[in-house]
């Protein structure tokens, strides 16, 4: 019993924190067509921003300590608007014309970049920020300690599942938006700005992918590898759901989330197995992932 | 038989590495004997490339190939280098030829991303493999060949000549492969699939048979990595290693047989100063050549972006 509360509870909140990282990756697949490589570098960023200014608020500044969750927050919007922007307005605009498998491997070079770039501004030294996850202190389930920054983390993810659901489904721009998804041509035919539609959905994602870093931040020293570590796991939560689905990445993240934490707390040699073990059972059963839409075929 | 040009030029340059192993430096002969091997997992990618398919889990069968010789060396005390070399494509090929009926039903990103997945689940077994040395890996002992052991200096040049043989026996085969009425087939298949199917040929038991060839050709690549290094990982599983092999593949392009050994020839040096001089931007240069090549240089690419353009007769 304590051992299946312990797999439900790990899980949960695994999977919330796998969905914080892979909201980013599906939304942007699913407006753009780009599987995009560098979403984890976008994490790493978001994850060092928040690290180094909460780590410079408890060491110079006088303030409740309390406001260090807004920092990283802060951070994380900061970081992800300019480096979405840059790369969206710097590069990626210029191949949207490419096939989906070459910008697989441009976001793969972009990766690349990032990833050096994030070890010359920030160093190859790892940095700690513990004082937000401490601070939260910890809760007892049935004789189970677990970190409240950890459960707090289920609440983000709700949120952001919600707010990302409730935009598309029910506001205005996001049933243009549903409609770029649906057919990009006749979007624009009908007079859908679509770049901007565009260059507003990379920027979304960015500032999720780098928001998921900068929350974790707290809960791991963040080091030189971060990001390309994250990358294949969130790879394996969208494709599991749907590329592109909301829907999907929910569920992919509770599927890959859970079985992890089953794995953990049952079988532990198989936890890295598990996760893409999932991934290549869903792929074999249905190719387009649980929510995906199938394509037909063009000649 | 009579060669053509290109058959001559690559016997040429066979025998002219295998040469120079007797006058080179070692560590010419070493860094000679790793970018090989690592051109022979190239030819894998890029053998897929040729009908559009991108594998980013090359790595899974050039890390068979390398635990291939791991095994046998370490746990079933064979230390001949053919046995060897065996070994690591039988199982390399057993494992493709269950992965491929799975594979070969995707295509693009799925192919791709199911590629990556794939490799990550060998990666992952591995790390948590206590028998197979866990995350660090083993160490390789000195290779026999057929019953006979070279001495200590005689070994680095005669697994140098292995390598520079199989490397250009292998070139030699994969260029008749391209110019064979099936290897062609490969090409149409990137342009247009669907229609040959519709002219009577089955793209996914070529598509099929790519794959078989390409793991059997990466395990090798692998089994030479693992006598070159005398080490192996479970980092020749990660993910970021089959990236190198595309980047490698797209670097030198796939209309011509030698790119793939070239590139990784020039890909070697080029790391191993660049690691030398600044370590902190290897991949950020790397990054940088990849988008460059992408954008401005896109020869080895074009044929995979434009389905519609006619290859150069």
């Amino acid at each position: 019993m304590t051992t299946l509360i312990a797999i439900l509870i790990d899980g949960l909140t695994y999977s919330s924190w796998l969905f914080l990282v892979a909201a980013g990756l599906t939304i942007i697949y699913g407006v753009m067509r780009i599987l995009n490589m560098a979403h984890g570098s976008f994490y790493a960023i978001g994850a060092y921003c928040g690290a180094s200014l909460v780590g410079w608020y408890f060491t110079g500044a006088e303030g409740s300590p309390y406001w260090s969750y807004l920092l990283l927050v802060l951070a994380a919007v900061a970081s992800g608007l300019l480096v979405g922007l840059v790369i969206e307005q710097g590069l990626l605009r210029f191949l949207y014309r490419q096939n989906e498998i070459l910008m697989v491997i441009v976001t793969y070079a972009l990766l690349l970049i990032l990833e050096d770039v994030t070890k010359l501004v920030f160093g190859v030294d790892p940095y700690f920020t513990y004082q937000p996850y401490s601070l939260l202190g910890r809760t007892e389930i049935s004789g189970l300690a677990f970190s409240n920054y950890d459960l707090m983390l289920v609440a983000v993810s709700v949120v952001v599942g919600a707010v990302a659901w409730a935009v598309l489904n029910r506001t205005h721009k996001g049933k243009l938006l549903r409609a770029v998804i649906h057919d990009r041509e006749i979007s624009v035919a009908m007079g859908v700005n679509v770049r901007a539609m565009f260059a507003a959905t990379f920027v979304v994602g960015s500032v999720l992918g780098a928001l998921a870093g900068a929350l974790t931040a707290p809960a791991i020293s963040v080091s030189p590898g971060i990001g390309v570590e994250v990358i294949v796991l969130a790879f394996a939560v969208v494709v599991v759901g749907g590329l592109g689905s909301i829907e999907g990445a929910i569920v992919g993240s509770l599927m890959v989330g859970l079985s992890r934490a089953a794995a953990v707390h049952l079988a532990p040699e198989i936890e890295l197995f598990v996760i893409y073990g999932v991934m290549s059972l869903v792929l074999a059963v249905r190719p387009q992932g649980l929510f995906g839409r199938a394509l037909a075929r063009k000649i | 038989m009579k060669l053509d040009k290109t058959q001559g030029a690559l016997l040429a340059v066979t025998v002219a590495l295998a040469a120079a192993g007797f006058a080179a430096p070692y560590w010419l002969t070493f860094l000679l004997m790793l970018a090989l091997a690592k051109g022979l997992v190239v030819q894998g990618v890029v053998i897929q490339m040729r009908t559009g398919l991108v594998s980013f889990g090359q790595g899974l069968f050039f890390c068979i190939g390398g635990y291939g010789v791991g095994v046998a060396s370490n746990l079933m005390g064979c230390t001949d280098a053919f046995v060897q070399l065996g070994l690591a494509v039988v199982v390399s090929l057993a494992v493709a030829a269950v992965l491929g009926l799975l594979m070969t039903r995707y295509r693009d990103i799925f192919f791709a991303m199911l590629s990556l997945a794939l490799s990550m689940i060998l990666f992952g077994v591995l790390v948590k493999n206590q028998a197979l040395g866990s995350t660090d890996g083993f160490n390789v002992a000195a290779q026999t060949y057929l019953g006979w052991a070279p001495g200590p200096h005689q070994q680095k040049l005669v697994s140098y000549l292995l390598t520079v043989v199989i490397a250009g026996i292998a070139a030699q085969l994969i260029y008749l492969y391209m110019h064979s009425g099936v290897g062609q087939i490969s090409e149409a298949i990137r342009e247009n699939e669907i229609r040959v199917e519709y002219l009577g040929l089955s793209p996914r038991w070529l598509i099929y048979g790519n794959y078989l060839v390409a793991a059997a050709i990466s395990a090798v690549g692998g089994a030479l990595t693992a006598f070159a290094t005398g080490h192996i990982d479970p980092e020749m599983a990660f993910w970021t290693t089959s990236g190198e092999f595309v980047f490698i593949a797209l670097l030198g392009g796939i209309t011509h047989v030698a790119a793939p050994f070239v590139a990784a020839v020039l890909f070697a040096v080029v790391r191993t100063y660049a690691l030398e001089f600044t370590p902190n931007t290897w991949q950020l240069i790397l990054g940088v050549v990849l988008l460059a090549i992408i954008i401005f240089l896109p020869k080895g690419l074009w044929s995979l972006i434009q389905r519609d353009k006619r290859a150069k007769a």
